[in-house]
Protein backbone atom coordinates (compact mmCIF):
# COMPACT_ATOMS: atom_id res chain seq x y z
CA UNK A 1 0.00 0.00 0.00
CA UNK A 2 2.52 2.18 1.18
CA UNK A 3 6.12 1.68 -0.30
CA UNK A 4 9.68 3.23 -0.03
CA UNK A 5 11.76 1.93 -2.07
CA UNK A 6 15.68 3.08 -0.84
CA UNK A 7 14.47 6.60 -0.17
CA UNK A 8 17.02 9.45 0.98
CA UNK A 9 15.94 13.18 1.85
CA UNK A 10 18.82 15.56 1.68
CA UNK A 11 18.56 19.26 3.20
CA UNK A 12 20.28 21.97 1.79
CA UNK A 13 20.97 24.21 4.55
CA UNK A 14 23.41 27.17 4.57
CA UNK A 15 26.67 25.48 3.61
CA UNK A 16 25.87 22.29 4.99
CA UNK A 17 23.99 19.15 4.03
CA UNK A 18 21.41 17.49 6.40
CA UNK A 19 20.61 13.84 5.47
CA UNK A 20 17.05 13.53 6.81
CA UNK A 21 16.60 10.08 5.71
CA UNK A 22 19.01 8.22 3.89
CA UNK A 23 18.31 4.87 1.94
CA UNK A 24 14.97 3.90 3.42
CA UNK A 25 12.83 0.73 2.37
CA UNK A 26 10.08 -0.37 3.97
CA UNK A 27 6.38 -1.67 2.67
CA UNK A 28 3.10 -0.69 4.73
CA UNK A 29 0.17 -3.32 3.76
CA UNK A 30 -2.95 -2.77 3.47
CA UNK A 31 -4.26 -2.66 6.78
CA UNK A 32 -1.77 -2.52 9.14
CA UNK A 33 -1.35 -0.04 11.52
CA UNK A 34 2.36 0.79 11.24
CA UNK A 35 4.56 2.44 13.64
CA UNK A 36 7.62 4.27 13.21
CA UNK A 37 9.58 4.59 16.39
CA UNK A 38 12.94 6.68 17.42
CA UNK A 39 14.40 9.02 19.38
CA UNK A 40 14.55 13.22 18.15
CA UNK A 41 15.96 14.07 14.96
CA UNK A 42 15.64 10.66 14.14
CA UNK A 43 13.86 11.86 10.88
CA UNK A 44 9.96 9.81 11.31
CA UNK A 45 8.74 13.26 10.70
CA UNK A 46 10.31 14.13 7.48
CA UNK A 47 9.93 9.96 6.32
CA UNK A 48 5.64 11.03 7.58
CA UNK A 49 5.96 13.61 5.03
CA UNK A 50 7.45 11.75 2.39
CA UNK A 51 4.49 10.03 2.12
CA UNK A 52 1.82 12.40 0.92
CA UNK A 53 4.54 14.96 -0.63
CA UNK A 54 4.86 17.52 1.38
CA UNK A 55 9.10 16.54 0.95
CA UNK A 56 10.37 15.71 -2.19
CA UNK A 57 12.59 12.63 -1.90
CA UNK A 58 15.95 13.49 -2.94
CA UNK A 59 16.38 10.15 -3.78
CA UNK A 60 14.25 6.76 -4.39
CA UNK A 61 10.69 6.77 -4.16
CA UNK A 62 7.49 6.46 -2.43
CA UNK A 63 4.92 4.35 -4.10
CA UNK A 64 0.95 4.98 -2.76
CA UNK A 65 -0.81 1.58 -4.43
CA UNK A 66 2.08 0.88 -6.72
CA UNK A 67 2.37 4.62 -8.05
CA UNK A 68 4.38 7.34 -7.33
CA UNK A 69 3.21 10.59 -5.81
CA UNK A 70 6.13 12.36 -7.81
CA UNK A 71 4.51 10.99 -11.36
CA UNK A 72 1.44 13.42 -11.06
CA UNK A 73 0.95 16.72 -12.10
CA UNK A 74 0.18 19.17 -8.91
CA UNK A 75 -3.46 19.74 -9.84
CA UNK A 76 -3.80 15.66 -9.56
CA UNK A 77 -1.02 15.26 -6.32
CA UNK A 78 -4.19 17.76 -4.19
CA UNK A 79 -6.43 15.25 -5.98
CA UNK A 80 -4.31 12.38 -4.52
CA UNK A 81 -3.59 13.67 -0.76
CA UNK A 82 -7.19 13.83 -0.06
CA UNK A 83 -6.76 9.75 -0.03
CA UNK A 84 -4.27 10.49 2.80
CA UNK A 85 -5.55 11.70 6.10
CA UNK A 86 -3.23 13.21 8.61
CA UNK A 87 -3.08 14.22 11.65
CA UNK A 88 -0.57 16.49 13.87
CA UNK A 89 1.27 16.46 16.96
CA UNK A 90 0.24 20.18 17.85
CA UNK A 91 -3.50 19.24 15.83
CA UNK A 92 -3.09 22.42 13.69
CA UNK A 93 -6.70 22.65 13.56
CA UNK A 94 -8.13 26.11 12.19
CA UNK A 95 -8.65 28.58 14.87
CA UNK A 96 -11.13 30.75 13.16
CA UNK A 97 -13.50 28.00 12.32
CA UNK A 98 -15.90 26.01 14.66
CA UNK A 99 -15.28 22.19 14.82
CA UNK A 100 -18.04 21.25 12.19
CA UNK A 101 -16.12 24.34 9.79
CA UNK A 102 -12.57 22.41 10.67
CA UNK A 103 -14.10 19.14 9.58
CA UNK A 104 -15.86 20.19 6.89
CA UNK A 105 -12.59 22.09 5.10
CA UNK A 106 -11.37 18.88 3.38
CA UNK A 107 -14.76 18.88 2.11
CA UNK A 108 -15.37 22.63 0.94
CA UNK A 109 -12.09 22.17 -0.93
CA UNK A 110 -13.13 19.30 -2.69
CA UNK A 111 -15.95 21.04 -3.74
CA UNK A 112 -18.79 19.03 -2.29
CA UNK A 113 -22.65 20.00 -1.89
CA UNK A 114 -23.18 21.77 0.92
CA UNK A 115 -26.15 19.38 2.15
CA UNK A 116 -23.33 16.26 1.83
CA UNK A 117 -21.14 17.96 3.79
CA UNK A 118 -22.99 18.80 6.53
CA UNK A 119 -24.55 14.74 6.60
CA UNK A 120 -20.53 14.08 6.38
CA UNK A 121 -19.66 16.18 9.30
CA UNK A 122 -22.72 14.87 11.45
CA UNK A 123 -21.44 11.38 11.00
CA UNK A 124 -17.80 12.12 11.40
CA UNK A 125 -18.66 14.07 14.89
CA UNK A 126 -20.87 10.87 15.79
CA UNK A 127 -17.43 8.82 15.02
CA UNK A 128 -15.28 10.38 17.02
CA UNK A 129 -17.55 11.18 20.09
CA UNK A 130 -18.14 15.52 19.67
CA UNK A 131 -21.30 15.83 18.35
CA UNK A 132 -22.42 18.18 21.27
CA UNK A 133 -19.04 20.58 20.25
CA UNK A 134 -20.08 20.90 16.89
CA UNK A 135 -20.29 25.09 17.54
CA UNK A 136 -17.27 25.10 19.84
CA UNK A 137 -14.17 26.43 18.81
CA UNK A 138 -11.12 25.25 18.68
CA UNK A 139 -9.97 27.18 22.33
CA UNK A 140 -13.06 25.74 23.60
CA UNK A 141 -11.79 22.16 23.25
CA UNK A 142 -9.68 20.01 25.53
CA UNK A 143 -6.07 18.53 23.67
CA UNK A 144 -8.01 14.90 23.75
CA UNK A 145 -11.20 16.68 22.03
CA UNK A 146 -9.46 18.90 19.53
CA UNK A 147 -6.99 15.88 18.08
CA UNK A 148 -10.57 14.18 17.84
CA UNK A 149 -11.03 17.06 15.66
CA UNK A 150 -8.02 16.13 13.68
CA UNK A 151 -8.79 12.55 13.25
CA UNK A 152 -12.92 13.35 11.95
CA UNK A 153 -10.94 16.31 9.38
CA UNK A 154 -8.47 13.94 8.54
CA UNK A 155 -11.46 11.16 7.82
CA UNK A 156 -13.84 13.82 5.91
CA UNK A 157 -12.58 12.82 2.61
CA UNK A 158 -12.92 9.25 3.15
CA UNK A 159 -8.88 8.70 2.72
CA UNK A 160 -7.71 5.03 2.54
CA UNK A 161 -4.63 5.54 4.79
CA UNK A 162 -3.99 7.87 7.74
CA UNK A 163 -0.53 9.09 8.81
CA UNK A 164 0.20 10.25 12.35
CA UNK A 165 3.12 12.95 13.14
CA UNK A 166 3.15 12.27 17.22
CA UNK A 167 -0.48 12.46 17.20
CA UNK A 168 -0.49 11.61 21.09
CA UNK A 169 2.33 13.66 22.19
CA UNK A 170 0.90 16.25 23.31
CA UNK A 171 -1.64 14.73 25.24
CA UNK A 172 -1.75 12.88 29.04
CA UNK A 173 -1.30 9.21 29.53
CA UNK A 174 -5.46 8.29 29.82
CA UNK A 175 -6.20 10.75 27.00
CA UNK A 176 -3.59 9.21 24.88
CA UNK A 177 -4.96 5.81 25.07
CA UNK A 178 -8.71 7.05 24.08
CA UNK A 179 -7.01 8.60 21.03
CA UNK A 180 -5.15 5.31 20.25
CA UNK A 181 -8.21 3.24 20.93
CA UNK A 182 -9.77 5.57 18.26
CA UNK A 183 -6.74 5.01 15.62
CA UNK A 184 -7.69 1.41 16.16
CA UNK A 185 -10.88 1.91 15.64
CA UNK A 186 -10.49 3.94 12.60
CA UNK A 187 -8.07 0.97 11.71
CA UNK A 188 -10.52 -1.79 12.20
CA UNK A 189 -14.18 -0.39 11.36
CA UNK A 190 -13.20 1.95 8.43
CA UNK A 191 -10.16 -0.47 7.20
CA UNK A 192 -8.29 2.94 7.03
CA UNK A 193 -4.38 1.81 6.95
CA UNK A 194 -2.47 3.47 9.51
CA UNK A 195 1.73 4.60 9.36
CA UNK A 196 2.14 6.62 12.77
CA UNK A 197 5.44 7.88 13.84
CA UNK A 198 6.15 8.29 17.63
CA UNK A 199 9.01 8.55 20.54
CA UNK A 200 6.72 6.33 23.11
CA UNK A 201 7.48 2.42 22.99
CA UNK A 202 3.67 2.05 24.66
CA UNK A 203 1.56 3.34 21.71
CA UNK A 204 3.50 0.92 19.12
CA UNK A 205 2.82 -1.67 21.79
CA UNK A 206 -0.67 -0.59 22.33
CA UNK A 207 -1.95 -0.45 19.04
CA UNK A 208 0.65 -1.16 16.27
CA UNK A 209 1.31 -4.47 13.90
CA UNK A 210 4.26 -3.76 12.64
CA UNK A 211 6.96 -1.52 13.68
CA UNK A 212 10.26 0.30 12.06
CA UNK A 213 13.42 1.22 14.69
CA UNK A 214 15.24 4.94 13.16
CA UNK A 215 18.03 5.92 14.18
CA UNK A 216 19.83 8.76 12.42
CA UNK A 217 17.55 8.53 9.22
CA UNK A 218 17.93 5.23 8.46
CA UNK A 219 15.46 2.11 9.57
CA UNK A 220 17.69 -0.33 11.85
CA UNK A 221 15.13 -2.51 12.17
CA UNK A 222 11.97 -3.60 11.40
CA UNK A 223 9.20 -6.18 11.52
CA UNK A 224 6.20 -7.57 13.43
CA UNK A 225 5.63 -5.87 16.95
CA UNK A 226 5.72 -9.27 18.91
CA UNK A 227 9.19 -10.24 16.83
CA UNK A 228 11.06 -6.68 17.31
CA UNK A 229 9.79 -6.60 21.18
CA UNK A 230 10.67 -9.73 22.28
CA UNK A 231 13.63 -9.63 20.63
CA UNK A 232 15.05 -6.90 19.88
CA UNK A 233 18.73 -6.60 17.63
CA UNK A 234 20.01 -3.30 17.96
CA UNK A 235 21.16 -1.54 20.93
CA UNK A 236 18.29 1.44 20.08
CA UNK A 237 15.83 -1.24 20.25
CA UNK A 238 16.69 -2.11 23.32
CA UNK A 239 17.30 1.23 24.94
CA UNK A 240 12.88 1.82 23.96
CA UNK A 241 12.46 -1.27 25.20
CA UNK A 242 14.28 -0.79 28.72
CA UNK A 243 12.33 2.48 28.52
CA UNK A 244 9.06 0.90 29.15
CA UNK A 245 10.16 -2.08 30.99
CA UNK A 246 13.28 -1.88 33.24
CA UNK A 247 15.22 -5.28 32.46
CA UNK A 248 16.34 -5.38 35.80
CA UNK A 249 15.76 -4.27 39.36
CA UNK A 250 18.23 -1.20 40.53
CA UNK A 251 21.91 -2.54 41.98
CA UNK A 252 20.45 -1.48 44.95
CA UNK A 253 17.26 -3.85 45.52
CA UNK A 254 20.09 -6.70 43.52
CA UNK A 255 22.47 -6.36 46.43
CA UNK A 256 20.10 -8.67 48.54
CA UNK A 257 20.23 -11.40 46.49
CA UNK A 258 24.39 -11.44 45.79
CA UNK A 259 24.73 -14.28 47.22
CA UNK A 260 22.26 -16.31 44.84
CA UNK A 261 22.44 -17.18 41.34
CA UNK A 262 19.76 -15.13 39.35
CA UNK A 263 17.67 -16.66 36.34
CA UNK A 264 15.34 -14.72 32.90
CA UNK A 265 12.75 -16.74 32.25
CA UNK A 266 11.38 -15.54 28.89
CA UNK A 267 7.70 -16.19 28.21
CA UNK A 268 6.29 -15.92 24.72
CA UNK A 269 2.74 -16.82 23.36
CA UNK A 270 0.50 -19.39 24.55
CA UNK A 271 3.65 -20.68 26.85
CA UNK A 272 2.97 -17.31 28.75
CA UNK A 273 -0.11 -18.93 30.54
CA UNK A 274 1.19 -22.19 30.60
CA UNK A 275 1.81 -23.46 34.40
CA UNK A 276 5.38 -24.17 33.38
CA UNK A 277 7.22 -22.72 36.18
CA UNK A 278 4.91 -24.06 39.00
CA UNK A 279 4.68 -27.59 37.54
CA UNK A 280 8.63 -28.13 37.26
CA UNK A 281 9.37 -26.34 40.81
CA UNK A 282 6.68 -28.53 42.02
CA UNK A 283 7.76 -31.99 40.56
CA UNK A 284 11.66 -31.52 42.10
CA UNK A 285 10.66 -30.14 45.23
CA UNK A 286 12.51 -26.93 44.27
CA UNK A 287 11.31 -23.14 45.90
CA UNK A 288 10.91 -20.32 43.22
CA UNK A 289 11.23 -16.74 44.24
CA UNK A 290 10.01 -14.15 41.47
CA UNK A 291 11.72 -10.99 41.88
CA UNK A 292 11.41 -9.34 39.33
CA UNK A 293 9.21 -9.03 36.27
CA UNK A 294 6.44 -8.17 33.92
CA UNK A 295 3.60 -10.02 32.20
CA UNK A 296 2.21 -7.77 29.17
CA UNK A 297 0.01 -8.63 25.84
CA UNK A 298 1.36 -7.93 22.63
CA UNK A 299 -0.44 -7.86 19.43
CA UNK A 300 -2.97 -9.97 21.44
CA UNK A 301 -0.01 -12.47 22.17
CA UNK A 302 1.61 -12.76 26.00
CA UNK A 303 4.71 -11.64 26.68
CA UNK A 304 6.71 -12.57 30.07
CA UNK A 305 9.75 -11.72 31.27
CA UNK A 306 10.58 -13.08 34.85
CA UNK A 307 13.50 -12.91 37.01
CA UNK A 308 13.87 -15.11 39.80
CA UNK A 309 16.17 -17.31 42.18
CA UNK A 310 15.74 -21.17 43.49
CA UNK A 311 16.01 -22.84 46.37
CA UNK A 312 16.64 -26.11 46.84
CA UNK A 313 19.52 -29.07 46.17
CA UNK A 314 21.75 -27.59 43.34
CA UNK A 315 21.26 -30.99 41.28
CA UNK A 316 17.54 -30.72 41.28
CA UNK A 317 17.57 -26.97 40.63
CA UNK A 318 19.39 -27.90 37.03
CA UNK A 319 16.74 -30.12 36.27
CA UNK A 320 14.19 -27.41 36.81
CA UNK A 321 16.19 -25.48 34.47
CA UNK A 322 16.77 -27.87 32.46
CA UNK A 323 13.32 -28.92 31.95
CA UNK A 324 12.05 -25.21 31.81
CA UNK A 325 14.64 -24.80 28.52
CA UNK A 326 12.39 -27.34 26.88
CA UNK A 327 9.73 -24.53 26.51
CA UNK A 328 10.97 -20.73 27.18
CA UNK A 329 14.55 -19.06 27.23
CA UNK A 330 16.22 -18.92 30.02
CA UNK A 331 18.94 -16.81 30.83
CA UNK A 332 21.30 -16.28 33.57
CA UNK A 333 21.50 -13.20 35.26
CA UNK A 334 25.06 -11.52 36.10
CA UNK A 335 24.58 -9.39 39.14
CA UNK A 336 27.50 -6.54 38.82
CA UNK B 1 -6.26 88.21 11.82
CA UNK B 2 -9.07 86.15 13.63
CA UNK B 3 -12.01 84.12 11.98
CA UNK B 4 -15.44 84.21 12.53
CA UNK B 5 -16.21 81.47 13.61
CA UNK B 6 -20.27 81.85 12.39
CA UNK B 7 -19.05 81.76 9.35
CA UNK B 8 -16.34 79.26 9.93
CA UNK B 9 -18.04 76.30 11.32
CA UNK B 10 -19.17 75.31 7.78
CA UNK B 11 -15.85 75.54 6.57
CA UNK B 12 -14.48 73.45 9.65
CA UNK B 13 -17.06 70.58 8.90
CA UNK B 14 -16.49 70.98 4.98
CA UNK B 15 -12.38 69.88 5.94
CA UNK B 16 -13.67 67.30 8.16
CA UNK B 17 -15.45 65.75 5.46
CA UNK B 18 -12.18 66.17 3.28
CA UNK B 19 -10.33 64.53 5.61
CA UNK B 20 -12.49 61.78 6.15
CA UNK B 21 -13.40 61.07 2.47
CA UNK B 22 -9.47 60.93 2.52
CA UNK B 23 -9.06 58.53 5.01
CA UNK B 24 -11.61 56.30 4.07
CA UNK B 25 -10.64 56.15 0.50
CA UNK B 26 -6.74 55.72 1.02
CA UNK B 27 -7.78 52.79 3.67
CA UNK B 28 -9.64 51.65 1.14
CA UNK B 29 -6.74 51.78 -2.01
CA UNK B 30 -3.99 50.71 0.33
CA UNK B 31 -5.91 47.55 2.33
CA UNK B 32 -6.37 46.18 -1.15
CA UNK B 33 -2.81 47.31 -2.81
CA UNK B 34 -0.99 46.45 0.11
CA UNK B 35 -2.70 43.00 1.59
CA UNK B 36 -1.97 41.95 -2.60
CA UNK B 37 1.29 42.99 -1.63
CA UNK B 38 1.98 41.37 1.72
CA UNK B 39 0.56 38.47 0.67
CA UNK B 40 2.92 38.18 -2.27
CA UNK B 41 5.82 38.65 0.40
CA UNK B 42 4.51 36.14 2.31
CA UNK B 43 3.59 33.42 -0.29
CA UNK B 44 7.13 34.20 -2.21
CA UNK B 45 9.54 33.85 0.85
CA UNK B 46 11.56 31.11 1.10
CA UNK B 47 9.54 27.97 1.94
CA UNK B 48 6.86 29.82 1.11
CA UNK B 49 3.49 28.29 -0.78
CA UNK B 50 4.31 30.34 -3.72
CA UNK B 51 8.39 30.65 -3.08
CA UNK B 52 9.79 32.93 -5.47
CA UNK B 53 13.14 34.10 -5.02
CA UNK B 54 13.49 37.01 -7.40
CA UNK B 55 9.87 38.22 -6.97
CA UNK B 56 10.33 38.08 -3.09
CA UNK B 57 13.95 40.30 -3.48
CA UNK B 58 12.27 42.66 -5.90
CA UNK B 59 9.29 42.93 -3.73
CA UNK B 60 11.43 43.26 -0.29
CA UNK B 61 13.64 46.05 -2.03
CA UNK B 62 10.89 48.21 -2.95
CA UNK B 63 9.09 48.22 0.20
CA UNK B 64 12.76 49.11 1.79
CA UNK B 65 13.61 52.03 -0.44
CA UNK B 66 9.77 53.33 -0.33
CA UNK B 67 9.12 53.19 3.64
CA UNK B 68 12.40 55.22 5.02
CA UNK B 69 11.40 58.13 3.27
CA UNK B 70 9.44 60.57 5.21
CA UNK B 71 5.84 61.44 3.85
CA UNK B 72 6.47 65.02 2.75
CA UNK B 73 9.33 64.25 0.97
CA UNK B 74 7.70 61.40 -0.92
CA UNK B 75 4.45 63.66 -1.35
CA UNK B 76 6.60 66.05 -3.10
CA UNK B 77 8.82 63.66 -5.07
CA UNK B 78 5.72 61.83 -6.29
CA UNK B 79 3.94 64.83 -7.70
CA UNK B 80 5.05 64.59 -11.01
CA UNK B 81 3.35 61.09 -11.31
CA UNK B 82 0.69 62.18 -9.21
CA UNK B 83 -0.60 65.31 -11.71
CA UNK B 84 0.12 62.15 -15.06
CA UNK B 85 -2.65 59.92 -12.79
CA UNK B 86 -4.79 62.35 -11.56
CA UNK B 87 -4.60 65.30 -13.79
CA UNK B 88 -3.46 67.73 -11.23
CA UNK B 89 -1.56 68.42 -7.54
CA UNK B 90 -3.75 69.91 -5.56
CA UNK B 91 -7.13 69.08 -3.68
CA UNK B 92 -8.16 66.19 -2.04
CA UNK B 93 -8.06 63.60 -5.18
CA UNK B 94 -4.42 64.34 -5.69
CA UNK B 95 -3.95 63.97 -2.10
CA UNK B 96 -5.44 60.24 -2.01
CA UNK B 97 -2.90 59.12 -4.59
CA UNK B 98 0.58 59.52 -2.71
CA UNK B 99 -1.02 58.59 0.33
CA UNK B 100 -1.98 55.22 -0.84
CA UNK B 101 0.85 54.85 -2.34
CA UNK B 102 2.59 55.36 0.98
CA UNK B 103 0.52 53.55 3.17
CA UNK B 104 0.32 50.38 0.68
CA UNK B 105 3.47 49.76 1.82
CA UNK B 106 2.93 49.93 5.49
CA UNK B 107 -0.43 47.85 5.13
CA UNK B 108 2.05 45.49 2.95
CA UNK B 109 4.82 44.84 5.76
CA UNK B 110 1.45 44.88 8.33
CA UNK B 111 -0.29 41.84 6.33
CA UNK B 112 3.15 40.19 6.04
CA UNK B 113 3.68 40.50 9.82
CA UNK B 114 0.21 38.89 10.62
CA UNK B 115 1.03 35.92 8.43
CA UNK B 116 4.40 35.16 9.60
CA UNK B 117 2.67 34.42 12.71
CA UNK B 118 0.08 32.17 11.90
CA UNK B 119 1.24 28.78 12.97
CA UNK B 120 3.36 26.89 9.65
CA UNK B 121 1.34 23.84 10.99
CA UNK B 122 -1.95 25.27 10.27
CA UNK B 123 -1.02 25.97 6.69
CA UNK B 124 0.63 22.20 6.22
CA UNK B 125 -2.66 20.82 6.85
CA UNK B 126 -4.46 22.50 4.46
CA UNK B 127 -1.51 21.74 2.29
CA UNK B 128 -1.84 18.17 3.15
CA UNK B 129 -5.81 17.89 2.46
CA UNK B 130 -5.44 19.01 -1.22
CA UNK B 131 -5.23 22.80 -0.82
CA UNK B 132 -3.80 24.71 -3.61
CA UNK B 133 -1.55 27.83 -3.10
CA UNK B 134 -4.70 30.39 -3.61
CA UNK B 135 -6.95 28.21 -1.64
CA UNK B 136 -4.63 28.50 1.07
CA UNK B 137 -4.09 32.31 0.92
CA UNK B 138 -8.44 32.64 0.39
CA UNK B 139 -9.46 30.31 3.17
CA UNK B 140 -6.42 29.98 5.75
CA UNK B 141 -4.33 33.01 5.45
CA UNK B 142 -6.78 35.63 5.60
CA UNK B 143 -9.19 34.09 7.59
CA UNK B 144 -6.34 32.77 10.49
CA UNK B 145 -4.79 36.55 10.61
CA UNK B 146 -7.80 38.73 10.42
CA UNK B 147 -7.83 39.50 13.74
CA UNK B 148 -4.65 40.79 14.55
CA UNK B 149 -4.90 42.07 10.54
CA UNK B 150 -7.80 44.46 11.72
CA UNK B 151 -6.01 45.90 14.79
CA UNK B 152 -2.99 46.44 12.21
CA UNK B 153 -5.06 48.40 9.68
CA UNK B 154 -6.33 50.37 12.90
CA UNK B 155 -3.18 51.28 13.68
CA UNK B 156 -2.42 52.69 9.76
CA UNK B 157 -5.82 54.35 10.03
CA UNK B 158 -4.39 56.86 12.45
CA UNK B 159 -1.11 57.29 10.48
CA UNK B 160 -3.33 57.95 7.30
CA UNK B 161 -5.07 60.55 9.86
CA UNK B 162 -1.25 61.91 10.20
CA UNK B 163 -0.53 61.80 6.04
CA UNK B 164 -3.93 63.45 5.56
CA UNK B 165 -3.07 66.14 7.67
CA UNK B 166 0.20 66.82 5.38
CA UNK B 167 -0.98 66.08 2.37
CA UNK B 168 -3.30 69.45 3.85
CA UNK B 169 -0.47 71.28 4.50
CA UNK B 170 0.32 71.43 0.69
CA UNK B 171 -2.52 71.71 -0.63
CA UNK B 172 -4.94 68.53 -0.26
CA UNK B 173 -7.64 70.31 1.58
CA UNK B 174 -9.33 68.94 4.76
CA UNK B 175 -8.60 69.53 8.80
CA UNK B 176 -4.19 70.14 7.92
CA UNK B 177 -5.25 72.82 5.34
CA UNK B 178 -7.37 74.73 7.62
CA UNK B 179 -4.54 74.47 10.45
CA UNK B 180 -2.02 75.14 8.41
CA UNK B 181 -3.71 78.28 6.45
CA UNK B 182 -5.74 79.79 9.18
CA UNK B 183 -4.12 78.65 12.50
CA UNK B 184 -0.55 78.37 11.35
CA UNK B 185 0.12 81.16 8.58
CA UNK B 186 -2.33 83.57 10.90
CA UNK B 187 -1.39 83.02 14.02
CA UNK B 188 -5.14 81.78 15.15
CA UNK B 189 -4.58 79.29 18.15
CA UNK B 190 -8.49 78.62 18.51
CA UNK B 191 -7.94 77.39 14.68
CA UNK B 192 -5.13 75.11 15.52
CA UNK B 193 -7.05 74.15 19.02
CA UNK B 194 -10.26 73.30 16.79
CA UNK B 195 -8.89 70.87 14.53
CA UNK B 196 -6.96 69.32 16.94
CA UNK B 197 -9.23 68.29 18.97
CA UNK B 198 -11.45 67.01 16.07
CA UNK B 199 -8.72 64.86 14.85
CA UNK B 200 -8.14 63.40 18.33
CA UNK B 201 -11.45 62.66 17.82
CA UNK B 202 -11.35 60.54 14.49
CA UNK B 203 -8.01 59.08 16.13
CA UNK B 204 -10.25 57.90 19.01
CA UNK B 205 -13.02 56.45 16.44
CA UNK B 206 -10.58 54.74 14.47
CA UNK B 207 -8.85 53.06 17.68
CA UNK B 208 -12.52 52.39 19.63
CA UNK B 209 -13.79 51.01 15.87
CA UNK B 210 -10.77 48.44 15.09
CA UNK B 211 -10.52 47.23 18.63
CA UNK B 212 -14.19 46.23 18.68
CA UNK B 213 -14.01 44.57 15.27
CA UNK B 214 -10.66 42.48 16.13
CA UNK B 215 -12.32 41.34 19.26
CA UNK B 216 -15.19 40.61 17.91
CA UNK B 217 -12.95 38.24 15.22
CA UNK B 218 -10.85 37.26 17.92
CA UNK B 219 -13.79 36.04 20.37
CA UNK B 220 -12.39 37.60 23.34
N1 LIG C 1 13.06 21.69 6.43
C1 LIG C 1 14.23 21.28 6.97
N2 LIG C 1 15.37 21.92 6.68
C2 LIG C 1 16.54 21.53 7.22
N3 LIG C 1 16.68 20.49 8.04
C3 LIG C 1 15.58 19.80 8.37
C4 LIG C 1 14.29 20.16 7.86
N4 LIG C 1 13.38 19.30 8.36
C5 LIG C 1 14.08 18.45 9.15
N5 LIG C 1 15.40 18.74 9.15
C6 LIG C 1 16.45 18.00 9.88
O1 LIG C 1 16.32 16.63 9.61
C7 LIG C 1 16.55 15.85 10.76
C8 LIG C 1 15.35 14.96 11.04
O2 LIG C 1 14.24 15.76 11.39
P1 LIG C 1 12.80 15.17 11.69
O3 LIG C 1 11.92 16.31 12.03
O4 LIG C 1 12.38 14.31 10.57
O5 LIG C 1 13.09 14.30 12.98
P2 LIG C 1 12.05 13.57 13.94
O6 LIG C 1 12.53 12.17 14.07
O7 LIG C 1 10.67 13.81 13.50
O8 LIG C 1 12.33 14.31 15.32
P3 LIG C 1 11.29 14.74 16.46
O9 LIG C 1 11.00 13.51 17.26
O10 LIG C 1 12.09 15.74 17.26
O11 LIG C 1 10.09 15.32 15.81
C9 LIG C 1 16.86 16.82 11.88
O12 LIG C 1 18.24 16.90 12.02
C10 LIG C 1 16.31 18.13 11.39
O13 LIG C 1 17.03 19.19 11.90
MG1 LIG D 1 8.98 14.93 14.34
Amino acid sequence: MIEFRNVTKTFQTKGQAITAVEKVSLTVEAGDIFGIIGFSGAGKSTLLRLVNLLEKPTEGEVLINDKSLTDYTKKELRQQRRDIGMIFQNFNLFTSRTVAKNIAYPLELAGVAKAEIKHKVEELLRFVGLSDKAKHYPEQLSGGQKQRVGIARALATSPRILICDEATSALDPNTTADILQLIQKVNKELGITVLLITHEMQVIEAICNRVAVMEEGRVIESGTVFDTFTNPQHATTKRFISATEQDLPSAHLLEKWSGSQLYRLIFKGDKASDPLLSQATRKHQVDVNIIYGTVKELQQRFFGNLIVSFEGEEQKIQAVLQELRQAIEVKEVAIA
Amino acid sequence: MKVDWQTFWPRIVEATGQTLTMVIATLIFSTIIGTIIGLTLFATRKGGILENRWVAIILNLGINIIRPIPFVILLVALMPLTRTVVGTTIGTAAAIFPITIAASFVVARVVENNLISIDPGVIEAAEAMGASPLQIIRTVLIPEALGPLVLGLTFVTVSLIDFSAVAGTVGGGGLGHIAMTHGYQRFDTSVIVVTVVILIILVQLAQWLGNTLSSKILRR
